[in-house]
């Protein structure tokens, strides 16, 4: 296998401003390449667009418009992990030779379509995210003794990370208190247990070996790489394991050679409070059941380990940027550079991104 | 307009068994997604069993399995004593823009 690293990345400011996608796009763009030195547009063999957007030829729209004539150009919708399922498939072409260096950009509005599930009938009449979460929740409290208290840490955490992420959509925190008095929008849920859904855009540029040597003193690598699709309808997962992140994380682990224990620092997706604790427990940091104390010990001690940028929660969740915005987190912080919210000297990073209901997930395992 | 979503409109929860396999279908579909072998359509098997269950603004909703595979969301009625495990049956069903599924405890 080729060495293959993100040898820059930006993300523009999460907001919920009407901006149209194409611009969304451009400034990514335009930003990561002005950021990366030793390279320009004339360098750039594939473009690849990640959003739910529903428009047409958006890779070729933002080629034109940032200056790029490249090989290969087209979009990748996955809904919420359509990011890393764009990493992954520049990834690939460069590992099968069609190209040496990708840009990837991932873009979505705060009205973005990708939403509500229309294909899922099993869903019923309950199509809104909410439900598919509380059905979560609420398992996870039966089985494990799971409080609200424990959900609401995540929140309270992931907020106070995302204040000092200049990117985030929201710079407020909230309090543990804050967050278990605000709307209850099910038995199970409150409204700061949720994510939401904004406008915003992140870019990065991936580089083969040779490439990306001659780009950037400070490379990361991707080592690990994990996908798994398990269906497209909510009620075929088993409500205490995300099937799809598990066998995700085993093939990223397996890959890259790395275990749970080895990560330094990870960006989760807990697009609801309850999915980061589902997911700290199917990717083997913490055995089921005890990720709600780990939260709240991490948040007692300011350990920025989980979700440094804030996560979803904290951040707001651009669909297709999402993942995108994720793996430049991980690199910043891999880098070094990733200021008030550095952890202390990072040699292993990872990346879980999921999407309908965590049907699909994909895990990235970064190393400098 | 799909059988499935057709028989939901006229209050009936149809599932398609193939008739080459035989196996039930679920998520529906058109065809048997194991083998591709045609549908035979038929009203799935009651009692369901309850999976989880939540609520929103005072009414339940919940995970009802049926044939220990047909699992699907719908709201619950009747239902002050709820518990996963405990049998369900349907109450009514329909479609407009989305199947909708009323179930009742047993």
């Amino acid at each position: 296998m080729k060495k293959i690293a993100v040898v820059g990345q930006c993300t523009t400011k999460f907001s919920l401003d009407d901006v149209r996608i194409e611009d969304l796009l451009r400034s990514a763009s335009t930003d990561v390449i002005n950021k990366s030195k030793n390279m320009s547009q004339n360098d750039i063999d594939v473009v690849l667009v990640s959003t739910n957007e529903n428009k047409k030829y958006l890779a070729s729209v933002v080629s034109e418009m940032t200056g790029i004539n490249p090989r290969i150009s087209h979009s990748v919708e996955s809904l919420c992990n359509s990011g890393t399922n764009t990493i992954v498939s520049a990834y690939s072409y460069i590992q099968s030779g069609l190209a040496d260096i990708a840009l990837v950009v991932g873009a979505e509005r705060f009205d973005s379509p990708g939403q509500v599930l229309e294909w899922d009938l099993t869903r019923g009449e309950f199509k809104h995210p909410i439900f598919w979460a509380s059905m979560f929740a609420k398992s996870h409290k039966r089985n494990f003794g799971t409080s609200d208290e424990h959900l609401a840490y995540v929140s309270a955490k992931n907020h106070k990370h995302a204040k000092d992420n200049p990117n985030a959509y929201s710079a407020k925190q909230y309090s543990v208190e804050d967050v278990i008095n605000s709307k209850k929008l099910t038995d199970d849920l409150r409204l700061l247990d949720c994510s939401r859904s904004c406008t915003g855009s992140s870019a990065i540029i991936l580089a083969s070996e040779d490439k990306a040597k001659k780009i950037t003193d400070s490379p990361v690598w991707i080592t690990g790489i994990g996908q798994k699709t398990t269906s497209a309808s909510f009620t075929k997962n088993n409500l205490l394991t995300l099937e799809s992140t598990v066998q995700a994380a085993s093939q990223a682990y397996e890959m890259s050679g790395v275990k749970a224990p080895m990560v330094d620092v990870a960006e989760i997706h807990d697009a609801f409070s309850v999915c980061e604790l589902m997911v700290l427990e199917d990717l083997g940091f913490v055995k089921k059941g005890q990720a709600g104390d780990y939260v709240i010990d991490h948040y007692n001690t300011n350990n920025r380990k989980i979700n440094p940028r804030g996560g979803l929660i904290g951040s707001g969740h651009p669909l297709g940027a999402t993942g995108i915005a994720q793996v430049s987190e991980i690199v910043s912080q891999l880098q070094g550079n990733a200021g008030k919210r550095q952890i202390d000297s990072p040699k292993v990073g990872l990346v879980h991104n999921m999407s309908a209901a965590a049907t699909s997930s994909t895990v990235l395992v970064m190393q400098n | 307009m799909s059988q499935f979503e057709s028989e939901l409109k006229k209050g009936n929860f149809f599932v398609g068994e193939c008739t080459k396999c035989k196996r039930t279908n679920w998520p529906p579909s058109d065809s048997c997604n194991k083998c591709f072998g045609d549908l035979v359509w038929r009203k799935v098997r009651e009692p369901g069993i309850l999976i989880e269950y939540s609520s929103k603004d005072g009414k339940m909703f919940g995970i009802v399995e049926f044939e220990d595979q047909v699992k699907v969301m719908g709201s619950l009625s009747n239902s002050r004593h709820l518990e996963p495990g405990q049998k369900i049956r349907i109450r009514g069903c329909g479609f407009d823009d989305a199947p909708r599924f009323q179930f009742e405890a047993e």
